[in-house]
């Protein structure tokens, strides 16, 4: 369960994030839409504590992300947008080196690792090195390294980026497999149709603000469209950057 | 501790899967210096007795004039050459070192006591000259020392007469401390290898991780930021200790290799002194580790790092060099100066001169708390949110 009050943060004159409120429930997917450049990679930093917000309130299971850190990381899994491998580490020590960090114990990890690689097909690539990893195998790696503790929040940064076909089925199933789990999951994208395809309610996000909320019938009905893409380029003000 | 332990881990298992920097870091920096080191002082040994020893050849003019001083010459295993034509060409075209030249009035003078001269045509500032013009010019004087002694007995003169001062030489180097002379590079091989050591991983696992975008996914994890760092400079530390095992290995066993007692000068570098350099030491390895990571967090990519590191290799040198140029004598508050300290304590030690504990305290402990603030202003620069931020 993720809950954000008028959260703000400025970069000198820019405005990145200008009070964004919204909350993610648990077992639904919560998407969070906007162009290039709207603030959503942003938010999602002050989210997962990397950067501290200049104003507002950020509650994740009820922890503070400034005020305590440690707990909010160990309460989220997150594919961030630096998405980098350690090369010379194999897909399945890439994964026990951050459930480690986790604090998972020997046990726990092996167990937890073997049900991530199960889920996300990488059994044939779990013991090679990253080296020469294609996109979509390195998005699948990054992935299954924020999720081995289980994480009961998933903050997934544009995780379609840079995928082809079969790996963005893959990964709208997984997400998939998350709601039902009962996990609250957050997921940035500039891609209206992508949004559109999976997430139960919609956070519509431009120039550091939230224009629109819902949805997608409740998001055409507040902007009065008929359609679907009339409906998020009336809530973003623009055409410009939404179409994949 | 739990994260710094498995950050440890980490870069050092993933830096050792690197073959390139492993060798580096292990091989070519702390042997450089080792074998450097040997080459030079096999090939200085190597003149130095062939010039000892060679067979001296000595062109003579006017041999004839002076049978005795030739014997003399002979007997002292000189190889008397034909006169040349010309003294002053062949010594400047280098086929004779030294021409020896007796003028015909020589036996004439000799016989009435008055001085006999003979005159030495030779070009000093030729290397290697100057020890072969000595020889000839002691000879020379050997034997006009001996006429001149017989000349006094006869008369029944006492030869000491003459003899107003007598200098009784006592040279207070040992064999040890004339091979310390040459060792002074020494200290600047161990502290480049110190800082060669840890320097490809101090720049992968901060520019190279923030490069590679691997180093905010990581930050996401719930361990403290200052052990992310500590980890990676512990890991930093560990590989330039163990260039610096390495290196002290490779030159205690290239000193075997050179035939010291052909310089007069015995150089060794035993288990025990081994062992005592390292602990003296490797506080540097703290130093430099907590420095490169310093400016490792600081570049903005791999590349930067890499440049500025090297740079740095130079900072070692300016106290080795300092002191190699200025020998200064080693005073208590030079020990409080990092990588100094350690250098006029190598020095010490190579000269087999005794060492005191404070000195030793006093050089450790200032080293080990610069390195400790520094790691403190890379805690800082981890706990900043630029570092993670890499777009």
């Amino acid at each position: 369960m993720i809950e954000v009050q008028d959260l703000v943060r400025h970069f000198g004159d820019v405005k990145a994030v200008d009070g964004v409120s919204f909350s993610a429930p648990n077992g639904s997917i919560t998407g969070l839409l906007g162009p290039n450049g709207a603030g959503k990679t942003t938010t999602l930093r002050m989210l997962y504590s990397l950067l501290k917000p200049a104003h507002g309130s950020i509650r994740i299971d009820g922890h503070d992300p400034v005020q305590d850190p440690q707990s909010v990381r160990r309460a989220i899994g997150v594919l961030p947008d630096s998405r980098g491998l350690y090369k010379r580490l194999s897909t399945r020590e890439n994964i026990e080196y951050f459930g480690r960090l986790q604090g998972l114990d020997e046990d726990t990890l092996r167990a937890n690792a073997d049900d991530i690689i199960n889920k996300l097909d990488l059994h044939d690539i779990e013991h090679r090195r990253t080296e020469g990893f294609s996109q979509g195998q390195r998005v699948k790696v990054a992935i299954a390294r924020a999720m081995v503790h289980q994480p009961q929040n998933v903050l997934l940064d544009e995780p379609t980026n840079g995928l082809d076909v079969m790996s963005t089925r893959a990964m709208r199933e997984f997400c998939r497999e998350l709601k039902r789990s009962g996990r609250c999951v957050l997921f940035s994208s500039h891609i209206m149709q992508e949004v559109a395809a999976l997430c139960d309610h919609i956070v519509v996000i431009a120039h550091g603000k939230v224009t629109a909320e819902g949805t997608k019938e409740e998001l055409m009905e507040r902007t009065g469209q008929s359609t679907l893409e009339d409906a998020f380029v009336a809530a973003i003000g623009s055409e410009e950057g939404l179409m994949a | 501790m739990r994260g710094m332990k498995l950050v440890f881990g980490k870069e050092v298992r993933e830096t050792l899967r690197d073959r390139r920097s492993v060798m580096s870091a292990l091989l070519f920096g702390p042997l450089m210096g080792p074998v450097l080191f040997a080459l030079m002082i096999s090939t200085i040994t190597k003149m130095e007795s062939e010039r000892a020893e060679q067979a001296l050849e000595l062109p003579v003019i006017g041999a004839e004039y002076a049978p005795g001083l030739v014997a003399h010459l002979k007997r002292q295993g000189v190889e008397i050459q034909d006169p040349p034509d010309d003294p002053e060409a062949v010594v400047r075209d280098e086929t004779a070192t030294v021409v020896l030249e007796i003028p015909s009035d020589f036996g004439e003078r000799f016989e009435t006591n008055d001085p006999a001269t003979v005159k030495m045509t030779f070009d000093a500032s030729r290397r290697d000259a100057r020890t072969i013009i000595e020889r000839v010019k002691r000879m020379v004087q050997g034997y006009g020392n001996l006429v001149g002694v017989m000349r006094l007995q006869v008369r029944g003169i006492d030869p000491g007469i003459t003899r107003a001062i007598l200098i009784e030489e006592h040279d207070l180097s040992t064999p040890e401390s004339r091979g310390a002379l040459l060792l002074a590079m020494l200290p600047y091989f161990l502290m480049i290898a110190v800082f060669m050591g840890g320097m490809y991983l101090a720049i992968d696992a901060t520019a190279g991780e923030r490069e590679r975008q691997s180093l905010e996914p990581l930050m996401i994890n719930p361990v403290p930021r200052w052990q992310i760092m500590g980890g990676k400079l512990l890991a930093t530390a560990v590989f330039s200790s163990a260039s610096l095992v390495i290196t002290l290995l490779a030159f205690s066993q290239s000193m075997k290799l050179i035939p010291a007692d052909t310089l007069g000068i015995s150089l060794s570098l035993g288990l025990r002194e081994g062992v005592f350099l390292f602990f003296v030491v490797v506080p540097v390895a703290f130093l430099a580790a907590s420095l490169q990571n310093v400016i490792s967090a600081f570049a903005r990519t791999f590349r930067e790092a890499q440049t500025y590191l090297s740079m740095l290799l130079l900072l070692p040198m300016i106290p080795s060099l300092a002191l190699f140029v200025v020998p200064v004598k080693g005073q208590l508050w030079m020990m409080a100066i990092p990588i100094m300290g350690q250098n006029l304590i190598i020095e010490k030690v190579l000269r087999v001169e005794s060492v005191d504990a404070v000195s030793v305290a006093v050089s450790m402990a200032s080293t080990m708390l610069a390195a400790l603030v520094l790691a403190m202003v890379a805690a800082r620069i981890y706990g900043s949110e630029r570092l993670a931020v890499s777009s």
